[in-house]
């Protein structure tokens, strides 16, 4: 292990551990550049640019308002459903500028997928909802399906439970279930990024813990987004870290750098509760 | 009321003083107060069973009114085409046929076309457009029955005879089943232009109850299933609807209830021959229209009978189809949605 002070200064804190990996290793897998959002008139964010890592979890953190969900939203385009709502600028995915207007939406949705601050399962069957977006993209015959939807539910630490009512509506179970549901069903259909929108607010802690353990595991498959409230759960599931404050970007590095040294004084002040 | 409410609090703040005196005032307060209140329980309850006695007194009346009908003609009432009041001899067939024949046309075209418009007002339609087509199909739905028939029969069905109805003839003239439906000269009116008149007056109800309940599914969900990578077309098949089918069910239900019963338009466009016929552009007739059109001719007690026994029959279907609505809903509802 090379001494500290040969590497990028935002990896360079003494305590960080996960985050002491070598900078110039990662590959970005979505890098955002200038980025700009507007909601009507309004401007949402103001030039932001970083990169998202690959294989790497990114917190986005920061007071209500401050723009964090707007900018996961860019990122699969959810902005599209609604009019009046433009970006500028650019976000590069794997080379590919993915605000480009003739970007192939349900695509790269299917790319890169999103699991929400509510549990969303559809209206049909826990099966139903894990092979529903398998189907959209590829036709498998039953046995195969079967495999895939017991891979997915797998994976997202809900096969033991409900693996004996497979037919039941994805309704029937309890939140956490669902939200883990929701996570099965994302990574059903092979993403390479999952973003998640605030996945835990509306969960108890033993479900909190659950998920958060899980987005650990998904790491090594996937790039992590993750937007929270919650400052604990980003130091926890995180390797990266950026503080965002009224459509800004403050801060941006290594989550353990972030937490212990933060190099702006807003960081300081928001990460230490002094506001917020 | 207020009076007495206020004889209380007085009777209670003197209390202490006059025991004797206090108790016996409260009770006649709290006599009172029972006397407005069973009152109240009375009016409630009278007007519930008003309701039940309204209804039941309608069957009542269709029972003893069809009796005579249905004791001539026994259960071969159902199935007889014929309809010769000189002779004397009825049938429903060809009522009943129509009424369920145009219903169907009606629900084919207005179901799709309704859910479609709904789904465009509350996903796709730009705001400003949103308010002024709403509008439009609620106004759709005020037209008074006898303006569409009016409508139909002087405007839509020569539209239908001249230009619609001999394409159909001539394009299905070779396709087995087809050909059968749309054969015959091109009267205009007939089963095919009531039906379609119905399935403009349908339209107003399945839009307006699918709009509503497309509105109320969680934007949440809709982004979540965007979010797989689904099309639009996935996610109103797939989300939306399935979400929804209990609302969607209410509302088709409610049209159908309409197209079953509407008399007026039905009237007007649809030829009034008591004929059964494979082609729909032949002349029909349905079960309000042939009372509507019969009763004021109706001489002789198993004529007018016979037309009562119509209206029995009209129940009991609409009945049956509320029916099954409920049941539908009631499984849906036990499958958890």
């Amino acid at each position: 292990m090379s001494m500290p002070s040969t590497q990028a200064p935002a990896v360079a804190a003494p305590v960080a551990t996960h985050a002491k990996a070598d900078v110039a290793k990662l590959t970005p897998k979505i890098s955002i550049k200038n980025l700009e959002f507007f909601y009507g008139d309004s401007r949402a964010l103001k030039g932001i640019t970083l990169s998202l890592y690959a294989n790497k979890a990114t917190a986005f953190i920061g007071p209500s308002g401050c723009g964090k969900s707007t900018l996961l939203r860019i990122l699969n385009r959810m902005y599209d459903l609604y009019p009046g709502q433009r970006a500028t600028g650019e976000v590069m995915f794997d080379g590919d500028n993915l605000l480009r207007d003739d970007q192939d939406i349900n695509l790269l949705r299917a790319r890169i997928g999103m699991v929400f601050q509510k549990p969303t399962p559809f209206p049909m069957s826990i099966y139903e909802n894990i092979a529903f977006g398998i189907r959209l993209y590829e036709s498998l015959p039953k046995s195969e399906l079967d495999g895939r939807v017991e891979q997915a539910l797998r994976r997202g630490a809900l096969w033991d439970e409900v693996k004996d009512k497979l037919g039941a509506s994805g309704l029937s179970l309890s939140g956490g279930q669902q939200q883990r549901l929701c996570i099965a069903r994302t990574v059903a259909v092979k993403p390479e990024v999952i973003l998640f929108d605030e996945p835990c607010s509306a969960l108890d802690p033993i479900s909190t813990a659950k998920i958060e353990e899980l987005i650990d595991e998904l790491k090594q498959d996937y790039t992590i987004v993750i937007v929270t409230h919650n400052m604990q759960q980003a130091a926890r599931v995180s390797d990266f870290t950026a503080f965002m404050y009224l459509g800004e970007l403050v801060e941006f590095g290594a989550t353990a750098t972030l937490f212990t040294t933060p190099s702006d004084k807003r960081t300081q002040a928001y990460i230490t509760g002094r506001f917020g | 009321m207020a009076s007495g409410e206020r004889d209380v609090s007085e009777v209670a703040l003197k209390g202490a003083s006059a025991p004797a005196a206090v108790s016996a005032s409260r009770a006649a307060v709290l006599r009172r107060l029972r006397l407005t209140d069973s009152l109240f329980h009375g009016l409630t309850r009278g007007a519930s069973l008003a309701v039940l006695a309204l209804l039941s007194g309608v069957i009542i009346a269709l029972i003893v009114g069809a009796a005579p009908a249905l004791g001539t003609f026994g259960i071969g009432f159902l199935f007889d085409e014929s309809w010769n009041p000189v002779t004397e001899r009825f049938g429903a067939l060809a009522p009943i046929f129509g009424t369920l024949v145009t219903s169907f046309i009606a629900m084919l075209i207005a179901v799709p076309v309704g859910l479609m418009v709904a789904f465009f007002l509350t996903e796709l339609c730009p705001k400003v457009l949103r308010r002024p087509i709403g509008i439009a199909i609620e106004l759709l739905a005020g037209i008074p029955s006898i303006i569409y028939g009016i409508w139909g029969l002087f405007v839509f069905a020569p539209f239908l005879q001249q230009y619609v109805q001999p394409l159909f003839i001539d394009t299905f003239e070779n396709v087995p089943v087809l050909s059968t439906l749309f054969a015959g000269p091109p009267y205009g009116i007939g089963m095919f232009t009531a039906g379609l008149i119905l399935a403009i007056m349908v339209l107003p109800f399945v839009t307006s109850i699918s709009r509503d309940v497309f509105d109320a599914v969680p934007p949440v969900l809709k982004e979540a299933a965007y979010g797989v990578g689904c099309t639009t077309w996935e996610v109103f098949r797939y989300v939306v609807l399935p979400f929804t089918r209990v609302g969607v069910i209410g509302g088709f239900m409610l049209g159908l209830g309409r197209a079953l019963g509407e008399t007026m338009a039905v009237t007007f466009v649809i030829g009034n021959a008591h004929h059964v016929s494979a082609s729909l552009f032949a002349p029909g007739t349905t079960i309000s229209a042939s009372i509507a059109n019969e009763f004021t001719e109706a001489v002789g007690d198993l004529y007018t009978s016979s037309l009562v026994a119509l209206g029995l029959i009209l129940f009991f279907i609409t009945f049956c189809v509320l029916a099954i609505a409920r049941y539908m809903l009631m499984r849906l509802q036990r499958q958890g949605r």
